[in-house]
């Protein structure tokens, strides 16, 4: 999301030069916690914030306001080659924690399956954890399989999943390529399927998408309030979808 | 002896102040390196041992990594860290020392000038780079040829990690068999052995301390290499249960630190957890080396022994 952040206020320099904005890096938590200590004047964030952070804010006298500035569909990617071009969020949770090893059991060829994630440090892992693997239950203790491979870039996925036929990664839609084949996803075994795009992620029909969000110190005045609209606006949007992210609607 | 030193020093100290802060500099760059070694075993122990005061034993004993839900079990990190460097060595060393020998004893003397600067730039070569090639050649070559359900693995770790480490093994060990005199190789020809003969009885055997620190600085090189090891082994944390297992993937515990050391809260118990990781891995490479020394200072000894 840090890509986004940095596009965004780098473009805003051009609408309004007399504003200077520093993006710094780190990580949802990071920014966060700068937002609780009163050191930025705006947090973003690709997970919402925790029930204990806002306590936190409360108790240092500052009350977070969110606000949600765009959204990101994560991709189930394989191997072009391979014969399977849908399944349901089950189905990818049984991959994914070590139930299903081999694609024949999903209709597929004799191979096996070799699992691809982003490393634990990465919020893509958090949120595919518990919307995909856990289906989105609390109290579900699923695990993936410790035989997944965690790899530190989405590089890394693509390269794997460019190249064998057994790999099955995810990552987000502004990181896929022609050269990969993009899973259509569906709730129940009967369908329907849908690929993730702009369009189906928007009408909620691709349930595998995630708000990003923009946190601020009380309701934001002056220059911070104009920014925030501005972010809003087609012209912000249209980075947001250069990047690969899904423009929120109007 | 004994008397003449301190006159001759006092002399010297007369003519030259120079010498004297010279003198004093290298002593403090010496020490200092001593210095740093301490300060970073001091840091590792104040920021790993919390670890072992947070989380129970029993609990770094599991066989599972997850550390954003607090399972810290250590095994497959270390499992994995000490199959990918062992198999490293396994494969370098008698590559490294095959190649020292006929870079030193058989070839003529302009191949040598060639072959060496070669291989020492073979040294240069950035991990990151030798594991983007890793990955994008080595690994899809080795899936196919092996018939393996993916090519990160342990064993192209240990292959990637071989490459790199035999620059060092091979220079070192060259160096230690240029320092062999030659009235041995003279000698030996001389009682009427055969080229090989002499290699094999002779130089080597004169050689094997040298060999040993080779040896040790290609451990050292390769169970401290971390880029390189990230990409290509494909870091799940699995504890391996057969041999075969080398052809899975695994997570050592530098590739650990790199993935996870960037977004952990400071002073937490992952945070903590990380560093005795470190620390574990600082314990094994001061092991490695003291056993090393051990066993060079045993055969110096000997050699000392024979010769008086």
């Amino acid at each position: 999301m840090v890509n986004l952040a940095l596009a965004w206020a780098e473009r805003y320099q051009d609408v309004r030069p007399d504003v200077a904005i520093a993006v710094t890096g780190g990580g949802s938590g990071t920014g966060i916690a700068s937002l609780i200590n009163g050191t930025v004047s705006v947090a973003n964030a690709s997970r919402s914030i925790k029930a204990e952070e806002i306590e936190n804010a409360r108790a240092n006298g500052i009350d977070p306001v969110e606000f949600v500035v765009a959204r990101d569909a994560i991709a189930v990617i394989v191997h072009p080659s391979n014969p399977i071009d849908h399944l349901t969020l089950q189905q990818i949770s049984d991959i994914y924690s070590g139930k299903l090893t081999n694609w024949q059991e999903l209709g597929g060829e004799d191979r096996p399956i070799v699992r691809l994630s982003r490393e634990t440090n990465s919020g893509t892992h958090v949120y595919f954890l518990e919307t995909v693997v856990r289906l989105g239950q609390k109290d579900n203790n699923t695990f993936f399989s410790a035989d997944t491979l965690l790899l530190p870039s989405s590089e890394g996925i693509g390269a794997e999943v460019r190249q064998n036929p057994n790999a099955i990664g995810y990552d987000g839609l502004g990181y896929v390529t022609d050269d990969m084949k993009t899973i259509a996803v569906g709730l129940t075994a009967e369908g329907p399927f849908w690929l993730p795009s702009i369009e189906t992620v928007n009408s909620g029909d691709y349930t595998v998408a995630r708000d990003l969000y923009m946190y601020t110190a009380g309701v934001p005045t002056d220059s911070v309030a104009e920014y925030l609209d501005w972010i809003h606006r087609a012209e912000a949007q249209a980075i947001v979808r250069e990047l690969g992210f899904v423009p929120i609607q109007e | 002896m004994a008397t003449i030193v301190p006159e001759s020093r006092s002399k010297r100290r007369q003519v030259s102040l120079a010498e004297v802060l010279i003198e004093r500099a290298i002593q403090v760059t010496g020490l200092s390196a001593v210095l740093l070694v301490i300060l970073i075993f001091v840091f590792l122990l104040r920021e790993g041992v919390p670890a072992f005061f947070q989380v129970p034993i029993s609990s770094l004993l599991m066989t599972r990594w997850y550390p954003i839900e607090d399972y810290f079990g250590l095994l497959p990190l270390i499992a994995g860290s000490l199959i990918v460097t062992g198999g490293a060595a396994i494969i370098s060393l008698p590559l490294g020392i095959a190649t020292a020998i006929f870079i030193a004893e058989i070839v003529p003397d302009w191949t040598r000038e060639i072959l060496k600067p070669l291989v020492e730039v073979l040294a240069g070569i950035p991990s990151v780079v030798i594991g983007f090639m890793g990955m994008l050649v080595i690994t899809p070559l080795f899936r196919t040829a092996l018939n393996i359900p993916t090519g990160l693995t342990a064993f192209t770790g240990m292959v990637l990690l071989a490459w790199m480490v035999l620059p060092t093994v091979v220079s070192v060990v060259e160096d230690v068999l240029d320092t062999v005199p030659k009235t041995y190789r003279d000698a030996g020809l001389a009682l009427g052995l055969t080229h090989w003969q002499t290699i094999s009885r002779i130089i080597l055997p004169a050689g094997k301390s040298g060999i040993l620190t080779a040896f040790m600085l290609g451990i050292g090189r390769a169970i401290g290499e971390t880029m390189t090891v990230m990409m290509v082994t494909g870091n799940a944390p699995r504890l391996p249960k057969s041999p075969l297992d080398i052809f899975m993937p695994v997570r050592t515990m530098t590739a650990t630190i790199a993935a996870e050391m960037g977004e952990v809260a400071q002073g937490g118990t992952h945070y903590h957890v990380l560093f005795a990781v470190g620390l574990a891995l600082f314990v094994i490479t001061f092991v490695v080396n003291l056993a090393a020394a051990a066993v060079v200072f045993r055969s110096t000894q000997r050699a000392e022994r024979m010769l008086s």
